[in-house]
This record gives C-alpha cells, sequence and structure tokens, in this order.
C-alpha cells in the first residue's frame, strides 16, 4: 500500500467549499469531487488509527449524540469510537427502548436531541427518508447511519476507501471501469443503493445480483446492469460485495430456505472462480457464514478485504465527524451555510 | 325560518349540464330550480349578477374523508359522498342517519355505507336499513375486499337494493405493505412499492364479479393505463362500471414524492408519467366518468412523519375545481365534459336530483370564475389541513359564489 495519500488541499476548492452540506444523509446528494474529499480527508484517520496513540482533541469540547432507533452493534460501536479518537464526548441513545416506544414522535425527540445541544447527531432509523427528516428539524449536523432502505452513506464511503487502498496496493486508484458485482438482497438493502449511487458517480462498472424476489424495480435506472443469476453475475469481476441476508427472509416469503440461497447465491470457493483472479471479496458484516458467503472465502487472507472494511469505517466516520463539525469549531475557510 | 323570497341569477353563462356554456338566467323558488334559460326576475325576487360568469350546478364530491364544510364551501361543492371510512365506520343504520343529516341545511352529505362490518373484509352488515337510512352507495373504504367471495355476496345484495358499489382498487396481495407504485423514484428513494398492474388485477377481478352479480360498480380512482383499458373495455360489452379519479393522479406523476414529501403520499400511490399520460386519455376520451377530491386533511400529526408511516390522503375540495378546470385551458375536455365529470355523473352516480341546472331539481348553484388567479397555499386554506400536494402552487378559477337549495350559501 502506497505510503503517500494525496494531500486534500491542493485537490479542492478551499476551505468550506469543499464540502458545502450541513448534514451527511446520502450520497446521492454528493457529488464524486465530493466523495473523494471524504475518502481523502479520511487517509489521515487510516494512519492515526495504526499508531499507539490513537487519540487527537480536534472535536475536544464537542456532544456527539448517537441515537440509533434501530438496534445495532457494529455501526455504532464505530461511530462512537471515531468520535472518541477525535476526543469528542459520545453519548448513545438507544431509542428502541426509549421514549420513542411510548409514542413520543420522531420531530419531538429531534428536537430535545437538539435543545441538549448537540454538535452531531448521528442516526439510524428503520424508515427511508427519517433521517432527512430529523435533520431539516435540528440545527446540527446530522449524519445518516442507515435509514430503511434508502441509504448508508458512511458505509458505502468506507467501501470505497477500502478498494481504494486495495486498487492502489496494485499500483491505480483509478474507479473508472472497476467491474463491481453487489450481490444479495438488494431490495431491503440501503448498503446496495448506497454503494450503487457511490461507484455509479466514480465511474465503476456495477452489476446487482439477487433473486427476483429481492430485486427493486427498474434499478437498471440507477445504471447498474441487473442479474438474477449469480454465476453471469460475477464473471471477470474486481469486486464481490455480498450483502447479509436477514434471517426473517431465510424462509419462505422471499426465498424458499437457507441452503437454497446458498445454493443459489453463495459466494463459495468454486463460484469466486468465475470472478478475476484478483478479485477483492467484500461484505458489510454481520455474516451469515454458509449462507450468502462460505467461510473459507470470507476468511482468505489475500481476497477478503472485510476486516479491512471494519477498519476503514472508523476512519471514514472520524473524517465525517470531523469535516461536518468544522463550521461549529470555527474553522478557517468554513463559513456558516447561507 | 322564514321563507326565502325566489332568486333570480342573471347576466351568466349558464353551464345545464348539457352542452357549453350559454348566455341566460335561472330562477329559483324555495329550494328547487323552477326555470333555466330565458328567463327574467319577478317583482319582489333577490337577484344575483353574475356579470358575465359561469353559472354552473354545485359540484357533487364523490367520495370524501371528511366533511370538512368551509373546504367544500371554498370549492364550489354542495354535496359530498362521505367515505365509510370514519370512526366508527358507517356499518350501521343510526350513523348512516347521523352523517346524512351532519351538514344541513348548507351542505349535503350522501353517506357511503360500509360494504363490510367494520371494513374488516368478513360480514355483511345491513346494508337494506342503511340505505332507508340515507346510505346512497356501498364501499370498501380505503381497502379492497381480499375475499372474492365476500365480494361477489356483497355486490349481489347491493344490485339487489340498487346500490352501487364503489370500489377501491388494489390487489391487497400485491399491493400490500407498499407505499409507491414500482419504478426508479421508490427505488431510490427506498420506498416499499408495488407494481401498476396491482390496480388492473383488482379492477378485473371487480368488474368481473360486478358482471355476474349485475351490480354498478365504481370505481373509485383508475389510476394506470392497464387498468383503464380494463374498464375501457368493459364499458364497451355493456357493464355498468364507471370510474373516477383525483386530480392528483392526471396533474402529478411519482416524481412528486420526491424528497420524501407526505403530502404526495395517496393511495391508490402517484403513478408513473406514462399512467399519468393515460388517466388524460380516459379522461378526454370518456373512459373516466367523475373528477373527484378524495378530501381527506390530515394533520402534522399524520404527515410530518418518515415517509411510509404518514398517512395516505390529500386535502383537495378546494382545488377540484381549478385543477379540473385546467384540463379545459389543456384542451383536454371542455366545459361540458367539465360539468359531466364534476357534477352531472356523480349525481347519476349516487342517483340524487341534483347536478344539473334543470327546472324541478334541487337548487345547488355555484357561480365560477374560470380565470380567476390564485395562488395554493398550505398555510392558508380553508380546510381542516393544508396537506395538498400544490401547494405554493398558482392556479386558476374560483367559485364566487354558492347556493344550496336556493339558500346563499356565499355570494
Amino acid at each position: 500500500m502506497s505510503d503517500t495519500p494525496p494531500s486534500p488541499s491542493t485537490r479542492y476548492p478551499a476551505g468550506g467549499q469543499a464540502f458545502p452540506h450541513k448534514d451527511l444523509t446520502g450520497i446521492s446528494d454528493l457529488p464524486p469531487w465530493q466523495i473523494l474529499y471524504l475518502l481523502d480527508e479520511a487517509e489521515q484517520w487510516v494512519a492515526l488509527n495504526r499508531q499507539r496513540n490513537k487519540h487527537v482533541d480536534v472535536l475536544a469540547g464537542l456532544t456527539i449524540i448517537n441515537a440509533f432507533f434501530e438496534n445495532s452493534t457494529r455501526t455504532l460501536l464505530s461511530f462512537e469510537i471515531a468520535g472518541k479518537r477525535l476526543g469528542a464526548d459520545v453519548v448513545n441513545m438507544h431509542a428502541a427502548q426509549s421514549s420513542v416506544k411510548k409514542g413520543e414522535t420522531l420531530i419531538d425527540t429531534a428536537t430535545t436531541l437538539n435543545a441538549m445541544r448537540a454538535d452531531a447527531i448521528v442516526i439510524r432509523h428503520a424508515s427511508s427518508g427519517a433521517v432527512r427528516l430529523i435533520a431539516d428539524k435540528v440545527d446540527c449536523p446530522v449524519l445518516n447511519a442507515g435509514d430503511g432502505r434508502h441509504e448508508h452513506p458512511t458505509q458505502a464511503l468506507l467501501d470505497a476507501l477500502t478498494m481504494r487502498q486495495w486498487m492502489r496496493s496494485r499500483g491505480s486508484e483509478e474507479f473508472t471501469g472497476l467491474k463491481v458485482a453487489i450481490c444479495g438482497d438488494i431490495l431491503h438493502s440501503r448498503v446496495a443503493r448506497s454503494n450503487v449511487l457511490l461507484l455509479t458517480a466514480l465511474g465503476a462498472d456495477v452489476r446487482v445480483c439477487a433473486p427476483p424476489a429481492l430485486m427493486p424495480a427498474a434499478i437498471e435506472q440507477m445504471r447498474v446492469s441487473a442479474y438474477t443469476n449469480f454465476d453471469e453475475a460475477i464473471d471477470d469481476v474486481d469486486v464481490v460485495m455480498m450483502l447479509r441476508l436477514q434471517n426473517e427472509r431465510m424462509s419462505g416469503p422471499f426465498i424458499p430456505s437457507a441452503r437454497e440461497y446458498r445454493h443459489l447465491y453463495g459466494l463459495t470457493q468454486t463460484r469466486l472462480k468465475r470472478a478475476a483472479p484478483h478479485a477483492l471479496v467484500m461484505h458489510p458484516g454481520p455474516m451469515n457464514r454458509g449462507v450468502e458467503i462460505d467461510s473459507d472465502v470470507a476468511d482468505h487472507l489475500e481476497r477478503s478485504a472485510i476486516t479491512t472494511q471494519v477498519e476503514m469505517g472508523v476512519a471514514i466516520r472520524m473524517a465525517c465527524l470531523d469535516v461536518l463539525t468544522r463550521r461549529a469549531r470555527g474553522i478557517e475557510g468554513w463559513e456558516a451555510l447561507s | 325560518m322564514k321563507p326565502m323570497a325566489p332568486l333570480t341569477i342573471t347576466g351568466g353563462k349558464l353551464l345545464t349540464g348539457s352542452g357549453e356554456p350559454t348566455a341566460g338566467a335561472i330562477r329559483c323558488e324555495g329550494d328547487h330550480i323552477t326555470a333555466v334559460g330565458d328567463v327574467a326576475a319577478q317583482d319582489g325576487d333577490r337577484t344575483v349578477d353574475a356579470k358575465g360568469k359561469i353559472v354552473m350546478p354545485g359540484i357533487i364530491d364523490l367520495g370524501v374523508f371528511e366533511i370538512d364544510k368551509p373546504a367544500f364551501h371554498f370549492g364550489g361543492v354542495t354535496r359530498a359522498a362521505l367515505m365509510p371510512d370514519q370512526p366508527p365506520p358507517l356499518d350501521y343504520p343510526a350513523r348512516v342517519r347521523f352523517a346524512a343529516s351532519f351538514g344541513k341545511p348548507d351542505f349535503w352529505v350522501h353517506p357511503i355505507a360500509a360494504a363490510t362490518r367494520g371494513l374488516e373484509g368478513n360480514e355483511l352488515p345491513e346494508l337494506g336499513l342503511m340505505k332507508d337510512a340515507g346510505a346512497k352507495a356501498v364501499s370498501s373504504g380505503r381497502k379492497w375486499i381480499t375475499d372474492s367471495g365476500v365480494m361477489l355476496r356483497v355486490l349481489q345484495y347491493a344490485a339487489m337494493l340498487g346500490l352501487p358499489f364503489i370500489s377501491h382498487a388494489e390487489d391487497a396481495g400485491i399491493a400490500g405493505g407498499a407505499v409507491a407504485t414500482d419504478g426508479e423514484t421508490a427505488t431510490r428513494l427506498g420506498l416499499a412499492s408495488a407494481p401498476a398492474e396491482a390496480e388492473a388485477l383488482a379492477v378485473m377481478r371487480d368488474v368481473t364479479l360486478a358482471e355476474m352479480a349485475g351490480a354498478h360498480l365504481h370505481i373509485r380512482q383508475v389510476t394506470t393505463a392497464a387498468a383503464l383499458d380494463i374498464v375501457r373495455k368493459a364499458k364497451d360489452r355493456g357493464v355498468r362500471v364507471t370510474c373516477g379519479v383525483t386530480p392528483a393522479h392526471f396533474m402529478l406523476s411519482d416524481i412528486a414524492v420526491n424528497g420524501f414529501l407526505t403530502f404526495a403520499r395517496l393511495s391508490p400511490p402517484l403513478r408513473a408519467e406514462s399512467d399519468r399520460r393515460a388517466v388524460l386519455a380516459a379522461l378526454a376520451d370518456g373512459t373516466i366518468d367523475v373528477v373527484a377530491s378524495g378530501h381527506d386533511p390530515r394533520g402534522p400529526e399524520d404527515k410530518r412523519l418518515p415517509f411510509a408511516d404518514a398517512a395516505p390522503g390529500m386535502a383537495g375540495a378546494e382545488t377540484l375545481l381549478p385543477l379540473t378546470l385546467q384540463l379545459v385551458r389543456d384542451g383536454v375536455i371542455d366545459m361540458t365534459r367539465m360539468a359531466q365529470l364534476l357534477c352531472v355523473n356523480p349525481a347519476k352516480i349516487l342517483g340524487v336530483p341534483a347536478g344539473r341546472l334543470e327546472a324541478g331539481l334541487e337548487a345547488d348553484i355555484a357561480i365560477v370564475d374560470p380565470d380567476r388567479p390564485w395562488i395554493v397555499d398550505s398555510d392558508r386554506m380553508e380546510a381542516q389541513a393544508g396537506n395538498t400536494p400544490f401547494d405554493k402552487q398558482p392556479v386558476q378559477g374560483r367559485a364566487l359564489a354558492l347556493f344550496k337549495g336556493g339558500m346563499d350559501v356565499k355570494v
């Protein structure tokens, strides 16, 4: 892996013009260069996270609230670590078991968090569009940690950072023409949508693969090619990104059984041979080993980037928290948005 | 109440319900129209000068969810057929009787009886007694009756009573849980969606069963090309089927929900642009019989929510007339057809003596300036709530005066 990440300062507009958004609610709001800006910003945190002392004080004195209206372990932990490594006070609100259950509306919860003077709010919610709804009602930056089937922008960014690190180790960092297959429950996946938006924006050749019942209508309109045959979908691809199949969808309404799913859509060693010889294997986790991905593929030292994805996740979230709080911190050149 | 002096409206262009507007006057005695056309005011008459504007029958809004008088009066509506989806549902004669008297004297409500108890889709309620209590139709409300056996029996019963059945055509198996129509917008926003064919399937079944039962089927909203084709062919075969649509489905397509705008969350959902064009064609060729508001005012507690959690529906009473007039300005329909869509056909379907300017009918009359411009503003509406997808949109056409049963509602 190269040791000389590009310097963000030379490639982007000065100051706040580099990222003129209050919130990060979706990749769909970002032109390609703003995506690259966040990736470049994350490089410094990748480096920091690999040192013994992983702490800086850039967000000292700021309060970050992680409001998770839907259960999460990994993403919540990743955001919590990211905030703490930057020196912020991080509070987790497990809204799945809170007053939301008592009938308080989402807007009231948002207003409450706002009144507590959070400096950034990270939100996960089971309904598409819920994060945008809150973002419009609060003063501080809002980061989308997943809203329904809509978007999960930090996941797509960390996936892109993972791919770019891998490409760099192979002597390139150009997404144009990179062949990526995203396979699994595309219909219900916010990870798939954000990745499709990000990768197509950067010029990658994206294929999505799912059984018909789990393929969204008109997905081709998002500039991808759609496959129901997994073998055809991964033919000669550079990256195979597997998605988690939710337990409740495994037997019955959408697909007959876990073993039939593995038979048709599981990533096995044999199947992986159809991809390019160097192909990278990714999975946002948590995995169903032996269902969508076999253990020998998931744990393959050269091919699997699954743990790298987790590592990049912390760096990306640090970058997003840093960039989005610059206006509040009065960083030079980062004036308030009009 | 002392008897009102007879009313004569002069100087207007009469849109009677048959033919294009022609200059003329209209005279009413008591609550009825007594003469139309070449009539003059008599001594002691109250006279109103229409000043060259359109004089038309009061609009009959077929299928509303709320009796929201100020909004209806603003929109030139004098009667509305109330959907059975009320708390509690209109599945009991006393509730129907109460609803029927609710708006009088200056607004008439024609209750629509619930087709099944509690609108649950299982058991027949007392449809005959509800008819005597004032019900003018039978309906499954916002839902589709999934059990075809139940649907057939309800249709047979409605046919026996001479009541039309008003259906909501969305196949529950395919559309269950969906909040949008299949397409790029729903996929990008990550909204649960169903194919447009869910409507065609439901229409096909309902038409088939209605034909078997000899019932009059009215599909309150037909919003897709495929379903309109089925209705068109059924009409050609002579099946007693009529259908309607709301302005949202001929003015807007599914892209209006972009940004998760819950004011554009409707049921059936807003459709693809090709379907919107098919609706326009069906309005032009006569396949669609009724344009109604589907008036369903919903406050922030129902609408300021994530899209999928928000209640469907829009406050439409105030925009019904101007948006239908837009069809006339765009050359899709003429004024005669507009009067049929808003007044004549709804009256015919409900079997009420109104909807035309004709001697002997109830004196429900609107004076309308078809060109008067105004801007829809969801913060300043007469309706109980401002949930309109047409917020801040300039429109043309407004009811200047309204008479219900010869009585001044607004002048």
